[in-house]
């Protein structure tokens, strides 16, 4: 008994009970489900051992989509907790583990699963290409994030969940202070799944500089392939830091270390800096994407080109070198002295020059354009005033003296979410509408999608405006209760209000997946909007091979050159294609990350060891294996293409 | 799969390339990772608790003697993918060997060098300058040690499949992850070793 009692919950809860029972009964379900309906076979043939870019795609968007409505369940306890003073619906740790845990789902398992599910399916077809450069370790990379998210998911039922916030300050975080295991859950699921985004970003990388279609220079590439090259390096050097952060803090935690401790000569902040040189970064790896987004919808909905094409790629680049020096700002109360601040304090408010030079941009390409308002063009142009605020009160945080008043309030709470949401969300659900029918071959419902985004803009407004006042006035952020007598009750109100309409458009998002799913037309085409880049030029769904013949490409917007100008894309005839063959090791492989990561939580060392050494196996195995892929041959492929065609 | 004959049989087929490219671009992240573990060390240094402080524990000859060892087996694997472009099977695969042997020498060295540390009480947990020192050196003895076991599967492919494109790929990018390690530990040995025992 002794063995299990570790694994106990440290602060127990009804709602905690209900939550094990329906895991189990869900994971039931499915297996019922699997071998009831005999699914298992196309399961782990069409999916757990997939490489092909646009599968794993789709399953980091599921997974997004799922760890949206996780880090939502989560917001909507927060703020029905603090919707009145005095509320007794949740104590003080289980808001300390919510706030935490909805950070940590949100930053890292929802809005990075969104934005490399949608760079993963649409990347390699803007360019041309026929897949990723390396199509296993972009399994692998789908895995270990996947099997990272579960992790830390599973910590609020085994053993506690983390409850030091999700920048996870020491010496708050040390064992003194967090003495459960929620904590180490924190360490070993964001350094697995950060594992999997660092190979994702070479992955990447390699892919867009190696494997454009002939004629695509870089100036030519469409604007969200060159968001997310610039993102790609971001990650590539930013995570590096997380990694050693992680494995510094697992070790001050598991083997008393003195890294980040207050004795022996330890040091707290070096771990807030360490975060923040990653952290911040990651802010601009979330919201590039976005932008990348936002500069394909806006100018195929409002029929114009992209204004100003080589000023997004300059402000781009110089965002993500702003990026890497303006970490300071996290902290500027933490006694750097007026020097340091006023430096970090001015590279900040900088990043604000390229970024308003994005939004006129969009601006001028809406301007004396035939505006068309379809649901991806609602959340684009709903993004630019939301995001305007947000932005401009960050400028107001940036400024180091003023940031004294403002420092974890709610006013900084405000601030991010306007910036998040609008940024990263809005664009996600605009860039998931707008390549759904490149995705599954049928469009998502207009009508019950206008209906979302009226209560998701209309929700975010009415959730974080009220808290600059709330905050101003000086509710700290994380407090899980307050008094009558300060008076923020009704802006907190308000604010549920606004999470309460939220949570309505997220349902109606699901409603209109599952309503379009059934109810859509499939004779949609190949270029349902209209659309100007390269991912249109082949059919919808995309065939496994994605394009038949490599096209050529004269321009950013080879596509609309070929429907407008007569380009011709397809010169060449049917050659063989090179295929990779699918792989069980990444997934076989995860699942180890996986126990691995588990055993070392609760510091079960046998374990720790027997799993490291079947991660090296697995490693092993490929090394000496011998896969050169198959081929789809040209008689195949002028078969496949004529029956697509013909289905039309 | 297409094989350009101009190229150096490393580079002569698309997927090499590719994965050379990809091998670069990891050394950027290992650079960082790396630059991290110095920023933090440079931070911690002076805070030796009730600790020891470098000077009082670095001993020059092991040191010297791990540098010698690393050096030189990076020497051997250029000599090693020399032979390999010259076709010559049997060199490489010797200066491959002589490589790994090197490596191993270097690691038995080092964890002599940590059971010391130890000994005269500057442990892990100790304080804070001994932690980042000894992860810092244990990272780069971890990376040394997964290459031992990663050059000696390339050794094996290459003894039982012949230099194929394949194969002379991927003795090709363990160079660049060994000469790597070796800079790496340059920057060890001059800011660590070096500037503590001054």
């Amino acid at each position: 008994m002794e063995f299990f009692e570790r694994f106990a919950i440290p602060h127990p809860s009804p709602a905690i009970y209900a939550s094990m029972v329906a895991i189990a009964l869900t994971t039931i379900a499915v297996v019922v489900g699997l071998t009831y309906f005999k699914k298992w076979g196309y399961l782990w043939r069409e999916w757990l051992t997939t490489v092909d870019h646009k599968k794993i795609g789709i399953m980091y968007m599921i997974s997004a989509l799922l760890m949206l409505f996780r880090g939502g369940a989560d917001a909507l306890m927060m703020r029905a907790q603090t919707a009145v003073p005095e509320n007794t619906l949740l104590d003080a740790q289980h808001y300390n583990e919510i706030f935490t845990t909805h950070g940590v789902v949100m930053i890292i398992f929802m809005a990075m699963a969104f934005i490399i599910a949608l760079m993963n399916f649409v990347i390699p077809l803007q360019i041309g290409a026929r897949d990723v450069a390396f199509p296993r370790l972009n399994a692998l990379s789908f895995w270990l994030y996947f099997m990272g998210a579960m992790l830390l998911n599973i910590s609020f039922v085994i053993g506690g969940s983390p409850s030091s916030g999700w920048t996870s300050y020491f010496p708050l975080a040390g064992n003194e202070l967090s003495p459960s295991v929620g904590t180490n859950y924190y360490m070993l699921a964001l350094q697995i799944s950060g594992l999997g985004t660092l190979i994702t970003g070479i992955n990447f990388i390699v892919t867009i500089l190696k494997m454009r279609a002939p004629g695509m220079t870089l100036m030519k590439m469409p604007m969200f392939t060159w968001a997310g090259l610039i993102t790609n390096v971001i990650i590539v050097f930013a995570f590096p830091v997380l990694t050693v952060a992680l494995a510094m803090g697992t070790m001050d935690r598991l083997f008393a270390t003195n890294f980040f401790t207050t004795t022996d000569g330890g040091m707290d902040m070096l771990w807030a800096n360490l975060f923040w040189v990653w952290g911040h970064p990651e802010v601009y790896i979330l919201i590039l994407p976005a932008f990348g987004i936002y500069s394909e919808i806006i100018p195929t909905f409002a029929r114009r080109n992209l204004y100003g094409y080589t000023t997004m790629v300059v402000s781009m680049v110089v965002i993500s070198l702003l990026s890497f020096v303006v970490w300071v700002h996290h902290f500027f109360t933490m006694g750097q002295g007026a020097l340091v601040n006023s430096i970090f304090s001015i590279t900040t408010m900088a990043i604000a020059v390229p970024t308003g030079i994005k939004i006129f941009n969009w601006l001028f390409t809406m301007w004396k354009g035939k505006i068309q308002f379809t649901v991806p063009m609602l959340y684009s142009l709903g993004f630019i005033p939301i995001f305007t605020i947000g932005g401009v009160t960050g400028v107001m945080l940036g400024m180091a003296s003023a940031d004294y008043q403002y420092h974890n309030t709610m006013f900084l709470v405000a601030h991010f979410h306007l910036v998040i949401i609008p940024g990263v969300v809005f664009a996600m659900i605009a860039g998931l509408t707008y390549w759904w029918p490149k995705m599954f071959g049928f469009m998502l419902n207009e009508r019950i999608g206008k209906w979302g985004f009226w209560f998701i803009a209309g929700g975010t407004v009415l959730a974080f405006f009220p808290m600059f006042i709330s905050g101003l006035d000086g509710q700290a952020r994380r407090m899980y209760t307050y008094s009558e007598g300060t008076g923020f009750g009704i802006w907190n109100m308000l604010s549920f209000v606004g999470a309460i309409g939220l949570a309505i458009g997220f349902a109606l998002l699901v409603y209109n997946i599952y309503y379009s799913t059934r109810y859509a037309s499939r004779d949609i085409g190949d270029d349902p909007w209209n659309a100007r880049s390269l991912e249109w030029a082949t059919h919808n769904p995309v065939p496994e091979y994605n394009f038949a013949i490599t096209p050529q490409v004269n321009s950013s917007e080879a596509f609309w050159d070929a429907k407008k100008r007569g380009h011709k894309l397809f010169k060449a005839g049917y050659k063989d294609i090179h295929m990779p063959n699918n792989s069980g090791i990444p997934f076989i492989m995860s699942v180890f990350f996986f126990i691995f990561g588990f055993a070392f939580i609760f510091s079960m060392w046998i374990t720790v060891i027997v799993s490291l050494i079947a991660i090296l196996a697995c490693m092993t195995y490929r090394s000496f294996e011998k896969d050169d892929g198959y081929h789809i041959t040209a008689e195949e492929l002028k078969k496949a293409e004529s029956e697509l065609r013909g289905a039309k | 799969m297409q094989i350009d004959k101009t190229k150096p049989l490393e580079y002569s087929t698309e997927q090499g390339r590719l994965n050379i490219l990809g091998f670069w671009i990891f050394i950027g992240a290992e650079v960082m990772l790396f630059a991290t573990l110095f920023a933090s060390y440079f931070t911690l240094v002076d805070r030796t608790g009730s600790g020891p402080s470098g000077s009082e524990i670095f001993e020059l000859t092991p040191v010297l003697i791990e540098t010698l060892l690393l050096l030189t087996s990076s020497f051997t694997i250029g000599l090693g993918v020399h032979a390999m472009r010259l076709g010559r099977t049997k060199a490489m695969l010797t200066f491959f060997i002589i490589t790994l042997v090197l490596g191993l020498a270097f690691l038995g060295v080092e964890i002599y060098e940590f059971v010391h540390y130890v000994h005269v009480g500057a442990g892990l947990q100790t304080s804070a300058f001994t932690s980042i020192l000894l992860t810092t050196l244990g990272t780069h003895g971890l990376h040394v040690t997964f290459g031992l076991f990663w050059g000696t599967m390339i050794v094996m492919q290459v003894m039982k499949r012949g230099l194929t494109p394949a194969t002379a790929n991927k003795s090709f990018i363990f160079s660049l992850y060994w000469h790597f390690l070796d800079v790496v530990w340059i920057f060890i040995f001059s800011f660590i070793y070096l500037k503590g025992m001054m």
